[in-house]
This record gives C-alpha cells, structure tokens and sequence, in this order.
C-alpha cells in the first residue's frame, strides 16, 4: 500500500478529509496518508505498529529543489493545524503569530508540513482507533509510543512524499522534544533545528504533575480501565481534572496574579461554598470542559507519558552531547524567563551539550511574564530573533524570498 | 559584555583585531556584545563565527543579525567547549570586566590555537598623571566610569598582561597599541609602549 488515502484511517475514524483551500493568504493542504501492514511502525518498545495513518497538513508551495521545507511538530495538546481554522473546534491556528505570509515561518517562502503525532487523537492513529486485530478501539492495547517513535512516523511520512531535507524543525515543549529527536536521530536531514520551550529530558517535577492528570483520568468510573469507547462512556471529568492541573503548569504565578489577582467571578463577595468563587476558578474550569470536547482521554494518557521517558542522552550512553557528534545543523534554542515548566537551565543543558561538540549554536532567553505559553504567544522579542536567526540559514541554504 | 569605551575606540579595536585573522576561519568571540566584530568579520573575512554574550539585549540583537550567538558567561561557561574547537578566541574589551581573568585565558588557550584579547591600558600616561594630581581613580575617554558602579573590576597595564601571558604559557605573536587616534605595532611590550598605549590588542598562541 503506498498511496496517499483520501480521507480517514484504517479505523474508518473521524480523520480529517482531504482538501485544499486558501485560508489567510495561506494554500493549505489537508490530507492523510496511510502505511498498510507491510509498511510498520518500529516502535521503541520493541512492538510495532500497523496499519496506521498519519494526518497532516501543508502549506505553500515545494520549490524545484525540495529545499524550503519547514517541519512544525506540536506540543502535547495542539495539532497539525498551526496556521488554519481546526476543523471541529472552529479555532483560529495554535500558531498564527509564527506561521503565515511575511511570518517569521512566511508560508509565502517556505513548504510547511505539521502532522499529528503517532498516539494522538487529531486523526493519526491512536488509541481511539480501531484495532484490525480485535476490531474494536484500542484502548490500553495500544502500544506505548515515545517522542522517537514520533519521529520516526514524521520521517516516514516525509519519505512518502518524497521528502528528503528539512530547511528547518521547528517546535515548542514536546514539539521541541521531537526538533532536538529529529537533529539528534537525522542529522543530515536537518539544516537548522529550533527547540523552544524545552529540555532533552523530562524532569521529575514535570513527570510527577503528569501522573497526577493520569491518575484524575483513571479514577474516573467512566473511564472503564481505558475501554470506554466500547462501553459507551466517557471520562470528561478525569480529563477536565488532568488539563486544569496541567493548565497552571503553562501559566506564571505572575500572569496568573494579572490576569485573575482573587477576583471574584460574577459575584460581589464569597459564597461560603464550593462554587468558583474566584475568576481562576471559573476560568479553569472552562478550560477543563472545553478541552474534553477536542481531546481522547487515552490519548493524553499515552503522549504525557511519551514526553516522561522522553531522555534523549539516555539513548547516547548518558552523555548529551553525544546525540549531537558531528553535527553540521544550526541550532536556535529559545527559553522563556518565567517558563518554570522548561526553564531556562532545561535549555542550557542542550547549549553546553551542543557547545561540547562545538556546534554552531544560538540561545536566547526571551523576557515574558507569561510562564510556558509564551511560545504560543505574541512575544515580539521572540519573532525577531527568530526572524533573524531562520532568514539568515535560509540565505546560506540559498532559498529565495 | 558591556565595557567602557567610545564609539569610535571600539571600531578602531575592530578593525584591529579582523586584521588579525585570517579567512574563513572559526571564531570563537567572547563577550561579543551586539555582535558587532562577528558581523565585521563574516563579511570581510568569510568567517564560521560563534559568539557568548552575558547580555540578553546582545544576544538577542545578534541572534536577530543571523549570528550564532548564546547567553553565557566568560566565567563560567567556556568549560563546555572543547580543545581546539577554534582558530581563534576573542576577547574584546571585556577581560577586565571578568570575575578571574587568568581562568578565562586559561580556558581560551584551551579552546582555541590562537587567542586575542584587547583591553585598555591602566598604564598609560594620562590614566597616571590622573591618579598623581587628582588623588581621585581615573575616568578616560576609554574609562568612564566612577570607581562604584564600573563593570572594570580587573584593571591591568600592557605590562602586567604581557607577564601574565608568560605565567600561561602564552607566546606573544603580534601586538598592536593605540595611541591617540593612531595604531602601532610593537615588538615586544615595554616601559614606552606601556606609557604610551590608551589600548592594546594582542594576538597570542600556546608556547611550543
């Protein structure tokens, strides 16, 4: 089988269709691509997996030479639509500040692909899918995936379509994980490589708040021991629980202190109760419930645990730097002060490590009062060092605009 | 690394130091501030350049002109390159504003076959009728700060670089010393050039 399908997944599921349009001055192309049986996913549990297929979406033009591709890989909960409306939510892009016509990633100049990852629910296969062995939705019968295995299904896709380079990999926390996978696994794929947000391993603290929305998803009686597609229910509540504790994660004390201080939501004074009193409540909550529409609980079971064992110098004989020997790519890391998820010493790890191996790296650390998210964010300071940083590598690939 | 001097002294530095290089080499300049001498050098002599800047705003500017540039310290951070990782190893105006300038040598002749350090001169002339007549610590054209909030913390004349330099093991293969508006080379550093010099640039290399 090597066809690019038209629409769904072995499963049938409710994968995205294949279109182009134009949205925002952009030429999106929307499509899935399945690999049959003989085509598997090496996994790095030592299982495999297939059939399975990927979603992805485009846009702008490949040039003659193939040389102006730039790979976005996204964080735990987006997906592969960084620049165009989310087909259920009706969403803006997760990335319009980064991504578009005269954007630092200027879809004017640049071929951009974005696939879901290996394990997600966005329409590449998962844990929701349908299993050809049983046939019925995976469950916790799914394999456990990692952030290479991530990789390795992007790397397969991109062969497929006949893709060899990349100008770029681009991407912020776990998309980040898998920009340092992509340079440490392909490094003569990869011209240049922009981790943001990130760390070549998870810490303890980030794996502890992982198992703590785990275990508000699996102490959810609907959540069945992962099989509640089959019974019919679904564990919103597990999983509004797990995303408003990860949602303080993204946020500074500081934004969180601007934007809500104690104020109280559409009340004058306390209630002596358990309603949410106060906006931050309120707006967790909304947060939690808006969430469960757009997100397989199962899914965020298995892609937090991807980024927990995600330990790039454990697969190097523990020494970082050995992931990056002999590199030629140029890297552009990016921190964020007030990030105290991935701060800025998860980035500078990657920096010395890259230094040892005399590699030709940049690092900024961007001033922000915005924790985590600021990578998502309109951060000026941000696009111009990136702009600086992505037009000079272009100039030096030889890619016009 | 911010640093006490003109505009203009610190063009003249510059200029001094590309004509130090030759092209298309690797370079590593620490303390590389907006990234100024990288720039210079890429595009009048080709080079593969990298820069370590303390501040963010020089960071940021230079990572935005295109250059490989990280936030790091002089101090503290040369460690985790390795042996002759470069050809040369700048330090341009910024050793006197490191914390201990013997280690971060040390560190350069490390890292780099050649090493270039430029600083102003405590010796010369003027900085000494200064102190005499005045009874007050020097502020120049290239020292212009009160003795309280200047980032120079480690101050030296030509004369105590150069012993420091044999202390190293560090062969003196070219200096140069400003004087006024004008270089000039020397061939080996002493009393006079010492008295003379406002700045001097040095280019050193492991003794065989």
């Amino acid at each position: 089988m090597n066809t690019i399908e038209k629409a769904g997944g072995p499963s049938g599921a409710t994968g995205p269709d294949n279109s182009e349009f134009e949205e925002g001055g952009i030429r999106v192309c929307r499509a899935t691509a399945t690999f049959g049986p003989d085509e598997p996913l090496a996994l790095d549990s030592g299982e495999s997996l297939a059939p399975f297929t990927i979603a992805y979406e485009t846009y702008g033009t490949l040039n003659a030479d193939k040389s102006n591709v730039v790979l976005i890989c996204h964080a735990l909960t987006m997906d592969q639509y960084p620049a165009s409306t989310h087909p259920l939510t009706g969403k803006p892009g997760w990335w319009l500040h980064m991504v578009g016509p005269g954007r630092p990633i200027d879809t004017d100049r640049f071929f951009v692909i974005c696939q879901n990852v290996v394990g997600g629910c966005q329409g590449t296969t998962g844990p929701r899918d349908i299993d050809p062995k049983t046939g019925k939705p995976y469950g916790l019968s799914f394999p456990v995936t990692t952030v290479s295995d991530m990789v390795r299904a992007q790397a397969m896709l991109l062969d497929r379509l006949g893709i060899r380079d990349l100008f770029c990999v681009i991407g912020g926390s776990m998309g980040g994980m898998q920009v340092l996978q992509w340079a440490a696994a392909y490094p003569d794929r990869v011209f240049s490589a922009i981790p943001i947000a990130t760390a070549a391993r998870h810490s303890a603290q980030n794996i502890a708040f992982h198992e703590v929305g785990r275990q508000a998803i699996m102490a959810d009686p609907e959540w069945k021991q992962g099989a509640y597609l089959s019974h019919g229910t679904n564990p919103a509540k597990g999983l509004a629980v797990a995303r408003m504790a990860a949602h303080i994660t993204y946020l500074s004390e500081q934004a969180l202190h601007l934007k809500f201080g104690r104020n109280l939501q559409d009340r004058e004074s306390i209630t002596y109760g358990f309603d949410a009193d106060f906006q931050i409540e309120s707006y967790l909550r909304h947060q939690g419930s808006t969430f469960v529409d757009r997100f397989d609980a199962n899914s965020y079971l298995y892609l937090t645990r991807a980024m927990d064992y995600f330990d790039l110098a454990d697969d190097y004989g523990g020494v970082l730097a050995n992931a990056f020997r002999g590199t030629e790519s140029r890297f552009c890391i990016v921190s964020f002060t007030s990030d105290w998820l991935f701060p800025t010493t998860d980035s500078r790890q990657v920096v010395h490590a890259l230094n040892a191996v005399a590699a030709n790296v940049s690092f900024v650390e961007i001033n922000s009062d915005k924790g985590h998210d600021a990578f998502l964010l309109d951060e000026p300071e941000m696009f111009t060092t990136l702009r600086g940083f992505i037009d000079s590598a272009a100039r030096t690939r030889g890619i016009g605009g | 690394m911010s640093n006490g001097f003109g505009q203009v002294d610190g063009r003249v530095d510059l200029e001094l130091i590309a004509g130090m290089i030759s092209p298309g080499c690797r370079v590593l300049d620490v303390g590389c501030g907006d990234g100024d001498l990288l720039a210079l050098l890429r595009k009048q002599k080709g080079i593969d350049g990298r820069g370590v800047e303390l501040s963010q705003e020089g960071v940021n500017a230079s990572v935005a002109r295109g250059l490989a540039v990280v936030q790091g310290d002089a101090d503290t951070d040369l460690t985790a390159y390795p042996d002759d990782a470069f050809d040369y190893v700048i330090l341009s105006q910024t050793i006197q504003a490191t914390r201990n300038p013997k280690a971060v040598l040390r560190e350069m002749k490390r890292i780099g076959r050649h090493v270039i350090v430029s600083f102003p001169n405590f010796g010369n002339w003027r900085v000494r009728l200064k102190l005499l007549f005045s009874g007050r610590m020097p502020e120049t054209r290239s020292l212009g700060y009160s003795w309280y909030d200047t980032p120079n913390i480690h101050l030296c004349t030509v004369l105590d670089f150069a012993s420091l330099c044999e202390e190293l093991g560090l062969e003196i293969e070219d200096a140069l010393i400003v004087t006024g508006d004008r270089s000039r080379r020397i061939s080996n550093p002493g009393p006079l050039s010492n008295l003379l010099a406002s700045d001097a640039v040095f280019l050193l290399k492991r003794q065989d």
